[in-house]
């Protein structure tokens, strides 16, 4: 058991180093995914053009809009590398356990989000004038929570899309109607954060939920995914 | 069988007829509503009948998964006797005894719906072995999307002379109806668009990913209307047992209907798997026939 | 008046829905039954 357990982690930190070192040579994913959401914010900025006040109400929605088709957009690419060289085939043979796979996948599609939620957060403040009036801290873990929920089963999506003709078209089909319940916690929690007229405790724990519920799923049904036949 | 498929619809088309006049002509005529209430005869029926189609897909799909390793098959077996065990405890504790005065509804009435969910489960692993699951699913789901989209269109047509709007974003019923049907669409969308012998796998998981959102959406809409402001819409209230009378007998025509497509869909299924298995065994056979000149590079290659 | 032509709609609209879809589904029929016909028939050429 303890082995297992060792070879789990040594595998998924390998994988994630590999991944890692990839984007940091690379910044394939990165750069698209910036690009993509400044797009988003300035022609969002250009045809809204809002007050203060308005822009509290409307700009959660925009900025997960912008997150969530920039991390399509790498969530694409994850698999896309592996499948060069037959290097999912390789990993299908060998002994190493699929989930490490899987969790390697997310916590690297995870990081990247991030980074460019990090980076991004900014230019929405300077676009939009804004100012939170809510308790600020709260965007912390609604941002962490609500990534985590896209990517886990952005990930599991992208790996299932990869055996289907126009598997980049597949990927948002299929992942939009099962994160319709994160993305509307994630929307509606930061617009309760910046108007600070609800409380946003009920909807990090939706997105708590949300992320067990499916992080175990993915979890359980990742292999079957892999060695699908 | 084709006799009896032909008896099954003059006896649904019957019912439909008797269950259509029952609803127009013999119903009472609501108070507030009007002759507009008559669309729920048609709309609730059609509502019931896709859940139960949704669900026959997702303990289809289950089964599926389940039956990929036979390890996997027996915990499947054992979560689903420990969750009829542990609902039929429950709906008889105080606690939950509570809850259930509230919502008018008796613990044994809680307990019999739990004790199906095993006896579902088992029947249709009995009944539909190995790809027949695959086929199940796939029927459910096509239907279940028809009588959704049934349910999608009659609602707004009810809420709109009703409510005044046609559609009402916080409204719980409506809005985790919509992302019901979004989310079984997909499902198709993903049958349709990858034709290998994996897609049965995936469709499966995909199956059970969506009903595992279900309640998430529900949920999710449920805290959101809480702090939107809502149009007036007046629930609940005890329903004459005339109305509920017709609407049961609506019910069970459109179950017979449901029932009738899902024969001719999975019959479909059953030939377009046939003609499929012809396909690949003639492919096979002209391989064989020209096997002798087809093997040769591949020969050369080797040495 | 008005409630007649809603309710009316609501009861076309949903046998429109069902009928396209038994419409679909004996166009599909067809197709496979005339693929079945045609594999049988070449099936027995090279027989």
């Amino acid at each position: 058991m303890n082995e297992a357990s060792s070879s789990l982690l040594s595998v998924t930190f390998a994988t994630l180093k590999k991944d890692i070192r990839l984007e940091w040579r690379s910044k394939d994913a990165l750069n698209s995914m910036l690009f993509f959401s400044l797009l988003v914010v300035v022609i969002f900025s250009f045809s809204f053009d809002p007050l203060a006040e308005e822009s509290r109400l409307i700009v959660g929605g925009l900025v997960w809009v912008a997150f969530l088709f920039a991390a399509v957009v790498a969530l694409n690419q994850t698999w896309a590398r592996e499948l060069r060289n037959q290097v999912l085939d390789a990993y299908r043979v060998s002994p190493a356990p699929a989930n490490a796979l899987f969790l390697a996948k997310v916590l690297g599609n995870f990081i990247f989000v991030i980074v460019l939620e990090a980076l991004m957060t900014p230019l929405f403040v300077i676009f939009y004038n804004l100012h939170v009036l809510g308790p600020a801290w709260q965007l912390i873990p609604l941002a962490l929570l609500g990534t985590w929920a896209l990517v886990v089963n952005g990930t599991f999506f992208a790996a299932m899309s990869l055996r289907t003709r126009n598997r980049e078209l597949m990927l948002p089909l299929l992942l939009f109607p099962i994160s319709i319940p994160a993305v509307l916690g994630m929307v509606a929690g930061t617009t309760a954060v910046l108007t600070g007229d609800n409380p946003a405790h009920f909807y990090i724990v939706l997105l708590l939920t949300y992320d067990v519920v499916f992080t175990t799923a993915c979890l359980g049904l990742f292999e079957t995914i892999l060695h699908a036949e | 069988m084709k006799r009896g498929f032909i008896i099954l619809s003059v006896i649904t088309a019957c019912l439909l007829a008797y269950a259509g006049y029952q609803a127009l002509v013999v119903a009472p005529t609501e108070r507030t509503m009007g002759d507009v209430q008559r669309i729920f005869y048609y709309h609730v029926p059609s509502a019931w009948t896709a859940f139960l189609l949704f669900f026959i897909n997702f303990v289809a799909s289950v089964q599926f998964l389940a039956s990929a390793k036979p390890s996997r098959q027996a915990v499947a077996k054992w979560i689903v006797i420990a969750i009829a065990i542990i609902g039929v405890i429950a709906a008889f504790l105080p606690a939950v005894q509570e809850q259930l005065k509230s919502t008018g509804m008796r613990p044994s009435a809680l307990a019999t719906t739990v004790l199906m969910l095993p006896v579902f489960y088992f029947l249709i692993g009995k009944w539909f072995p190995g790809q027949r699951l695959d086929m199940l699913a796939v029927t459910a789901a096509e239907v279940g999307v028809v009588f959704c989209t049934v349910v999608l269109v009659t609602g707004p047509i009810w809420a709109r002379p009703v409510w005044g709007i046609w559609w009402a974003t916080g409204d719980i019923r409506l809005t985790s109806t919509l992302v019901l049907w979004l989310i079984y669409v997909s499902y198709l969308v993903l049958r349709r668009f990858s034709n290998s012998a994996q897609t049965q796998m995936l469709a499966a998981a995909l199956a059970v990913f969506g009903a595992l959102d279900v309640p998430l959406v529900y949920f999710s809409i449920w805290f959101f209307r809480t702090q939107h402001p809502q149009p007036v819409i007046g629930g609940g209230g005890s329903i004459d047992p005339r109305m509920l009378h017709i609407l049961l007998i609506n019910w069970v025509s459109f179950l017979c209907f449901a029932f009738l497509v899902c024969w001719a869909r999975f019959r479909l299924e059953l030939l377009r798997r046939q003609v499929e298995d012809e396909y690949a065994m003639e492919s096979l056979g002209e391989a064989a026939s020209t096997g002798a000149r087809a093997s040769l590079p591949l020969k050369r290659n080797a040495s | 008046m008005n409630a007649i032509k809603f309710l009316a709609a609501a009861y076309i609209a949903t046998w429109l829905i069902h009928g396209t879809y038994l419409t679909t589904l004996v166009g599909r029929f067809q197709r496979v039954r005339r693929e079945l016909a045609e594999l049988g028939k070449s099936g027995q050429r090279r027989m």
